[in-house]
């Protein structure tokens, strides 16, 4: 398997994206965010769609995409007389309408479904290239911003009183969150992504009684479900994005059964 | 600011524009004093730890505070599915003097054992904090208040729902720290341990009356903050009614 250049280098991306999305994954679940996690990947299609009509590279297309659907997101949050959930879930579904109105047009080229599920195998060197600076520099800001991080989500109230003002972290964990998802979203797709955060993250914290152990699990099953879903994709000839989603979301019945 | 720790004056505030949620608010509290802070749901108890914390701007008036205060909240607001031991939630009390760069000084891991010791904790420091009971996380958090060493303390009923073992070792807590000529404002529904206390702040969105116990604790004063929710017992002293909620 290894001897494939093209695998090779699939491979090193989703190990570098596990790296920062598996610890990403745990502040999004105990900070309680991981339906902004799963909205904004989703919400960010139409800049992905735009990017391939206009030739650009995704991660562009990605960063623009996830840039409205906070915006969105955030002002929809806002609006009391329908609710945040509502509110958001309005928000996203326009969006990814949208997108897929975009991709569907009869001009679009066929791209759609590399947009929703990733072209893991067909990254060029230059994506993988921006998918690894943003995502160490997700890793780098999360290991800068642990102690912080750790007040806000265990307790919101007192966490100002203790150096962390509350919204300001959340905010940065939503900024770090976007970061994230414009690293992954071209090799693992709008609708993918949120696998890779959320799955290894749940089972970290099924297992693990300390904060350090829960993050470096997390990290771990996160890249042994990259490279485990890229095994299952080149040896049954299955979509290499869906194999690693999939192999994420067994992590947390693997580790119940393993424990 | 003199002798004291605590200077209120005149403070209003609130969270929607042209309400007030707490207004006319003014007094001060020096060091060694223990100020039970009295009132109803939404008399602006929470709110007043609020403006003292600096999270609430203030409308009117002005306060002034020996150094950043800490703040114990209520141990059911904290959460009990995160994972940290005892030990590292007295520790998050050394977080705010140390900067992102460093390690956490050797001190301040010796201040976070001592603190739990403090607290008759040092057994359960590795334990993990959401499987202590109610009472001895009411107490880790005091803990980490200690480790934090303000001069002035804001504990949000510290002693609702506690075990009497922790009831008993937070009130001799109290104590100690009033000794040690630190400021304490420990918001309660409690007229009768408030009397154990120096001074007694009563709230009902205003100040309803501030000063000794003896002076503070009458009837008068306990229906203008209470009304309805206060009720009289055959033996003619008086008790809240409190139904806890968040405010």
């Amino acid at each position: 398997m290894l001897a494939d250049p093209i695998t090779r280098r699939a491979l090193l991306e989703v190990l570098i994206l596990a790296l920062a999305l598996g610890p990403l994954g745990v502040w999004v679940l105990l900070h309680r965010q991981a339906y902004a996690a799963e909205s904004l990947s989703h919400g960010l299609l139409p800049g992905l769609v735009l990017a391939a009509l206009a030739g650009l590279p995704l991660v562009l297309g990605a960063a623009g995409g996830a840039l409205v659907a906070a915006g969105a997101i955030a002002l929809a949050a806002r609006d009391e007389r329908i609710g945040a959930d509502l509110g958001v879930a309005v928000a996203v579904s326009t969006l990814f309408g949208l997108g897929a109105l975009l991709a569907l047009a009869p001009d679009a080229p066929p791209r759609l479904e590399e947009l929703l599920f990733g072209d893991l195998l067909g990254i060029s060197s230059a994506d993988l290239a921006a998918a690894a600076a943003l995502a160490l520099a997700v890793a780098a800001a999360l290991v800068a911003a642990h102690r912080p991080l750790a007040l806000a989500a265990f307790d919101r109230p007192a966490a100002r009183s203790l150096g962390a003002p509350a919204a300001r972290w959340e905010a940065a964990l939503l900024a770090l969150l976007g970061v994230g998802t414009v690293a992954a979203a071209p090799g693992l797709g709008s609708l993918l992504l949120v696998a890779l955060v959320i799955a290894p993250a749940a089972a970290a914290l099924q297992v693990t009684r300390r904060l350090p152990a829960a993050l470096a699990l997390a990290a771990g099953l996160a890249m042994a479900a990259g490279v485990g879903g890229l095994a299952l994709s080149y040896y049954a000839d299955l979509a290499a994005g869906a194999s690693v989603a999939l192999c994420s979301a067994a992590a947390p019945t693997f580790v119940r059964l393993a424990t | 600011m003199s002798d004291a720790l605590v200077r209120v004056q005149d403070l209003a505030g609130g969270y929607r524009p042209g309400v007030d949620a707490l207004a006319e608010v003014s007094f001060d509290a020096c060091g060694g004093e223990v100020v039970a802070v009295l009132g109803p749901n939404g008399g602006g108890k929470s709110t007043l730890f609020r403006a003292l914390l600096g999270e609430l701007a203030h409308r009117r008036g002005t306060v002034e505070l020996a150094g950043r205060p800490s703040y114990v909240p209520q141990t059911e607001r904290a959460r009990l599915d995160f994972p940290v031991s005892a030990l590292d939630v007295a520790l998050m009390g050394a977080y705010g003097r140390t900067p992102w760069f460093r390690r956490l000084a050797r001190t301040d891991r010796a201040a976070a054992a001592a603190a739990l010791a403090r607290v008759g904790l040092e057994a359960e420091a590795g334990e993990r904090f959401g499987a202590l009971s109610g009472g001895q996380r009411q107490r880790v958090l005091i803990a980490r208040a200690l480790v934090q060493d303000a001069p002035v303390l804001l504990l949000d009923e510290p002693l609702s729902g506690v075990d009497a073992v922790s009831a008993a070792r937070i009130e001799a807590l109290f104590a100690e720290l009033s000794a040690e000529g630190r400021v304490l404002l420990v918001a309660t529904h409690d007229a009768r341990q408030a009397r154990a206390w120096q001074r007694v702040l009563c709230l009902n969105r205003t100040q309803v009356a501030y000063g000794a116990p003896a002076d503070v604790l009458t009837s008068e004063v306990l229906q203008a903050t209470y009304g309805a929710e206060l009720v009289v017992l055959a033996d003619g002293s008086t008790a809240v009614t409190v139904e806890h909620h968040e405010h």
